[in-house]
């Protein structure tokens, strides 16, 4: 406590902050008011919240269902948001330890990066019946086990992308921040705040927001979920709407949707463009953005004085934490090792790792060989097969309906400033929502999900590729386009020697999401409820799905492996060599 | 002149790294000096001559192939604790401000926060830019941020300075400024450090700063020359005694390339061909090339590099890369650290754009050992083609 004072007392002595903003700003004003009134309601929420989320939960008599009531829409919105929320902070803290381990410890980066590229790849929704078993086994009686489950899920669809844009920033950042912190002999707690998180910020913010916008669709599938045949439901959105489908009422899933996209646009106002707008400040100014984000919600807190009274009392406790934290050491590495240690650490390190790897997967195969037989990967990869179908013939279609109207977007500044916001709301608007509709279109057009599969697919995966052509196009330097206009370049000479080429980089990355996002949405796409009619496609989503809702492990397993193997070979394969030549041939 | 305790110690670094494709690329050989208090040391070199990595090693950033850097004494494993690092690119955190970019050094050290503040404050003050405290890094100007460079190394009053090429960002009125006042401080007593080592490739800056000179070869960096600077702070770059020292230095940087490429030129004389590895080819633009020779068709055929460079405001990373060039090619020649444009520079910078480019090809088939190798094994093939 003694050494709070002192500090106080240095503040009062030489007055640098909060000095300015204090005289300037001598009284309350309605801006501090309205925070204050936000503030208030924010904690009101959370503490009506709390109770409800410890709520009995006995897994023979609980209610597969919620009440379609819509009165209850907003109570079950908060829930859901609480999810989300929980499930971003979770994938922060993770993204900060991974990330860090892995750029930080050599022999840690080898396993957790590799590893980190398969986990991106897993379907999580193949994984989402095991982790709601665990869960409600980990808190017998009570709903924190369901809430849980659905809370992973979201975070295992937020964190991977997360982590791996902060590692990459930890490792590409430059070369003299990383001397000049050495040379300052930071802790290595001073240099992760100090250093490390602000130079990785940007990238983090943006990518935090669209994985968030991502995630909704695992909030949906995950809040109503069939296990070891039967259905359990959490109260939120994603219940709701499949109470309203249950109930064949697609009026009540109309009402839903509207709420769903209400509270999208919501968080995007008061969270993430306030959130992006404040990031900016950590931009360097080598990377000078085009245009600057900016949220009349970031303007209103900067204009009043509440999070300055709530950050006061922090400041103490960050300065004891920088104190507390310093016998970790400096943020330094010897820069001489013994070479005959760092070998035998070596050995033995990944001598234990391949040993772990190689005893899992060998009792992973015996399990399925003693379950199922080897032999059913045969007829899995087939599924597998036909579920990659759906996903090329959508990456074809989708692209040559989205390529044209993207280009179109981002060339036209006017229509893409409108267009923008729009294309994100959809792409963070959870797909399967509006799968019921499409199910009812289907089984009144009596169309196949065979066929209609790859639309339901194409619901939610398709923006990527729009949102990223978008952003490609409007990049394009308009002396470029001017040179091409002036030297006469028209038509399809204009298309295959300026545009394309030029998008090619962004189409790319659009492509690897959409494709992602499509196998994952197989397991849900394939197997579709709506009212009493059930459909169902040949292919490996729905074998996932299937083996899922009777609780078959073996099965699941099986799925999720050779759905993986699907994934990460594409990814290596195919668009991992798209990638390079996009960066080396067509980078603008 | 007296020499005060040794600082820091450098023994027989050599730093050797590897290139992607696996080979060995020296690029510091048997250095060895020390720095002693109260003198600043300039390490002057082209590029290529492993001044910036000899600075890294001493600041225990990277550690040497070979060798010792010891700092009081003591041999360092990790960054050096007795210095502080002024950067060409400033390497400020754009997130803080100026005030809190000096305090963060000072609290890695554990300085209790008023001291720290009355410190950034007095070392914002020293370096000319009170009234800035708040302002963010970049809403400064390039010279102000190097100034706020300088704050934060001063702040925690190391026993070295090092510098790597701190003004060769800065245009060239900024930085003659910056010089001045750091001669300014340094001759003021006040400043509070030892000694201090700058990294340059700039002559001038080399004689106007420094008490000694360690000029350093390229590829790999061996220390040429140790020349001490016996003129009286403040440097009038007129006084004869000035010129001198930056002709003698110019002399020792391009006598040593003369003298090689002389050597391949007789080698291949006995028909044994001097390796590509011998005689790299400088890394010049023809365009540059053929410009410098007209220039000094322009001036009469002869001229000093130190007035050249001035004239056209290069370094001796610009010049002397190109001077190189023009020697290889035996379109120039140089003496005594003057330029003279040999009979065939005369007649290349005349000539039009398909003769000169006619003659560049022949010149360059003939002279330049990598060219040459190329060639002969391109015709030694069936088809003419290499894979």
């Amino acid at each position: 406590m003694r050494l709070f004072l002192a500090d106080l007392g240095g503040d009062r002595l030489f007055g640098m902050f909060p000095s300015r903003g204090v005289w300037r700003r001598p009284g309350l004003q309605p801006v501090d008011l309205l925070v204050f009134a936000a503030l208030l309601a924010l904690l009101f929420g959370l503490l009506r919240l709390a109770p409800a989320l410890n709520a009995p939960f006995l897994p023979k008599t609980a209610p597969p269902t919620v009440s379609t009531d819509p009165a209850n829409l907003p109570y079950y919105a908060v829930r859901s948001l609480f999810r989300m929320f929980i499930g971003l902070i979770l994938s922060v803290l993770f993204t900060f330890v991974y990330a860090t381990a892995a750029a930080r410890l050599p022999r840690a980066e080898k396993v957790l990066i590799p590893l980190l590229d398969i986990l991106q790849s897993v379907p999580v929704l193949g994984f989402l019946t095991v982790t709601v078993t665990a869960f409600i086994n980990l808190f017998p009686g009570s709903e924190l086990g369901l809430e849980f489950a659905s809370i992973f899920a979201i975070f295992t669809s937020m964190a991977w992308n997360m982590t791996f844009a902060f590692y990459h920033s930890l490792i590409s950042q430059p070369r003299d921040l990383d001397e000049s912190a050495r040379i300052m002999r930071l802790t290595k707690w001073q240099r992760f705040w100090k250093v490390d998180v602000p130079s990785g910020m940007i990238p983090l913010v943006w990518n935090g927001m669209m994985s968030f916008g991502g995630a909704w669709f695992f909030l949906a599938a995950s809040e109503s979920i069939s296990v070891l045949n039967h259905t359990y439901a959490l109260p939120g959105m994603g219940s709701y709407v499949a109470a309203a489908v249950g109930q064949g009422s697609l009026s009540h899933v109309g009402i839903a949707i509207g709420v769903m996209m209400v509270m999208v646009i919501a968080v995007n106002f008061m969270f993430w463009r306030p959130v992006v707008a404040w990031a900016e400040r950590f931009r360097t100014e080598e990377s000078a953005s085009a245009e600057r984000p900016r949220s009349m919600v970031l303007d209103l807190l900067r204009r009043s004085s509440v999070p300055d009274l709530v950050a006061r009392p922090a400041r103490p406790a960050g300065r004891l934490l920088d104190r507390v934290t310093r016998p970790f050491g400096l943020a330094e590495h010897p820069l001489q090792r013994p070479a005959l240690r760092a070998r035998t650490g070596d050995v033995f390190f990944f001598g234990a790792v391949s040993t772990v790897v190689i005893y899992g997967a060998w009792r992973a195969l015996d399990y399925l060989h003693v379950h199922l037989g080897l032999g059913a990967f045969g007829h899995v990869f087939v599924l597998g097969a036909a579920t990659f179908a759906r996903v090329v013939v959508l990456l074809i279609v989708a692209s040559v309906v989205w390529v044209p109207i993207g280009v179109w977007i981002g060339m036209n500044p006017r229509v893409s400033r409108l267009a923008q916001p729009v294309v994100q709301v959809l792409a963070s608007f959870p797909a399967n929502f509006v799968f019921p509709i499409a199910a009812a279109f289907f089984v009144a057009a009596g169309i196949s999900l065979n066929i209609g599969g790859i639309l339901l697919m194409a619901l939610g995966a398709q923006w990527y590729i729009l949102f990223n052509v978008i952003a490609g196009a409007s990049a394009i330097p308009s002396d470029l386009r001017e040179a091409m206009s002036l030297m006469g370049v028209r038509g399809r000479a204009r298309w295959t020697k300026f545009i394309l080429p030029a998008i090619f980089p962004a189409y790319v990355t659009g492509g690897i999401t959409a494709a992602g996002g499509a196998w994952n949405a197989s397991i849900v796409a394939e197997v579709v409820t709506y009212g009493h009619h059930h459909l169902t496609a040949t292919g490996l989503g729905a074998y996932i799905a299937q083996a899922a809702r009777v609780g078959d492990f073996p099965e699941v397993l099986i799925g999720v492996a050779v759905m993986s193997v699907y994934v990460v070979g594409l990814n290596r394969l195919v668009w991992r060599r798209l990638y390079r030549l996009a960066e080396t041939r067509y980078a603008l | 002149m007296t020499t005060g305790p040794v600082i820091v110690e450098a023994r027989g670094v050599t730093k050797t790294f590897t290139t992607p494709d696996g080979r060995a690329l020296p690029v510091l050989d048997d250095v060895s000096f020390s720095l002693h208090e109260g003198e600043i040391v300039a390490l002057l070199g082209k590029s290529g001559s492993g001044k910036s990595t000899l600075l890294r090693c001493i600041a225990g950033l990277i550690a040497p192939s070979a060798g010792t850097v010891a700092y009081r004494g003591n041999p360092l494993n990790g960054a050096n604790p007795g210095v502080a690092m002024v950067f060409q690119s400033f390497a400020l955190l754009p997130w803080l401000t100026v005030q809190q970019n000096v305090e963060l050094a000072m609290q890695a050290r554990e300085v209790p926060e008023d001291a720290r503040r009355v410190k950034a404050l007095r070392a914002i003050d020293l370096i000319g830019l009170d009234g800035f405290e708040s302002a963010y890094p970049k809403e400064l100007s390039g010279g102000m941020r190097q100034r706020v460079g300088f704050a934060r190394a001063l702040s925690v009053e190391p026993d070295a300075l090092l510098m790597d090429e701190p003004f060769s960002a800065l245009d060239v009125l900024t930085a003659a400024n910056l010089r001045g006042e750091l001669t300014r401080l340094w001759e003021g007593k006040e400043f509070p450090v030892k000694a201090v080592l700058i990294v340059t490739h700039n002559i001038e800056e080399a004689v106007q700063l420094a008490d000694r000179i360690l000029v350093l070869s390229s590829n790999p960096g061996r220390i040429l020359a140790e020349l001490p600077v016996p003129l009286p702070r403040p440097r009038d770059r007129q006084t004869p005694g000035f010129e001198q020292l930056v002709d003698t230095v110019y002399g020792i940087l391009t006598g040593r390339e003369e003298e090689a490429v002389r050597a391949a030129a007789e080698v291949s004389g006995d028909g044994a061909a001097a390796t590509p590895a011998d005689v790299p080819l400088p890394e010049v633009s023809a365009g540059g090339l053929s410009g410098l020779l007209e220039i000094l068709a322009a001036r009469g055929g002869q001229d000093g590099l130190a007035e050249l460079a001035d004239e056209l405001s290069f370094e001796i990373d610009d010049l002397l890369p190109l001077v190189d060039a023009a020697v290889l090619l035996g379109l120039a020649r140089v003496h005594n650290a003057q330029l003279e444009i040999t009979d065939v520079g005369r007649e290349f910078a005349r000539a039009d754009i398909d003769t000169s480019k006619k003659s560049f090809g022949e010149l360059i088939a003939e002279r330049a050992p990598l060219i040459k190798a190329i060639l002969r094994a391109l015709r030694a093939t069936e088809d003419g083609t290499l894979r």
